[in-house]
């Protein structure tokens, strides 16, 4: 189950819906060892295209680095479809190497509902979690 | 002396949970060669033939090799490699 505040979980929509039509995506760090998410980091699209999404390297080694320095971990990573379901591509499996990471997908493609799920990868298999939003 | 090189947690059970583990060569090729003899089979997850997997980000200090020469980036004793995997997806 992923439990997000509803601070974080209205940050991850506003920032794709600004996005939109392309990609937005980030990472919610939390400390290490911990499932609670907490700082926020929005992302550069490198590939700034509708159907794809991908961090900069540069900007992902600074991240990582940084997350590494506060013992911080990538707890949540998420990005957003434009126009199709918030439920993970082939393309979204094949690249899911965070084992630990909540994978939260949005779906944009209705204009004032945003679809909001979250799921856990684990060597190509998918499953589904309960979001929990936290006052 | 020995090149550092930093694991990322998906490849860690390759290096007996070892966030950091040391590897010599003189270039990218030889150390990820070097590397695999110490911890068998992490040498596939980061190479796909004679190619860089592309879901794999590989750092010399803090350059991303694939704007320095790639595997045949010249590295040395006293160098940080970093590998995290790239995080990349989409609808597509």
């Amino acid at each position: 189950m992923l439990t997000i505040s509803r601070d974080l979980y209205e940050k991850i929509i506003a920032h794709a819906r600004e996005d939109h039509p392309d990609e937005a995506c980030g990472v919610i760090a939390g400390p290490l060892g911990s499932d609670r998410p907490e700082r926020f980091i929005p992302m550069e699209n490198a590939a700034r295209s509708p159907t794809f999404y991908e961090f900069d390297s540069k900007e992902q080694l600074r991240v990582w680095r940084e997350m590494d320095d506060r013992d911080e971990q990538p707890l949540v990573i998420y990005h957003s479809h434009t126009m199709t379901e918030a439920y993970p591509s082939r393309t979204d499996i094949s690249y899911a190497n965070e084992p630990g990471a909540h994978y939260v997908l949005v779906s944009t493609r209705v204009e004032d509902s945003t679809e909001f799920r979250s799921y856990r990868i684990n060597e190509g298999n998918v499953t589904e979690e309960p979001v929990t939003i936290a006052e | 002396m020995a090149i550092e090189v930093r694991i990322p947690t998906i490849l860690r059970t390759y290096t007996g949970g070892a966030k950091v583990v040391e590897g010599s060569g003189s270039t990218l090729d030889e150390l990820i060669k070097n590397l695999d003899a110490d911890h068998v089979g992490i040498g596939d997850r980061l190479l796909y033939g004679e190619k860089l997997r592309r879901f794999v980000n590989v750092y010399l200090n803090d350059e991303d090799v694939r704007f320095l020469g790639g595997l045949q980036t010249p590295v040395a004793d006293g160098d940080t490699v970093t590998v995290l995997p790239a995080v990349a997806g989409g609808a597509r």
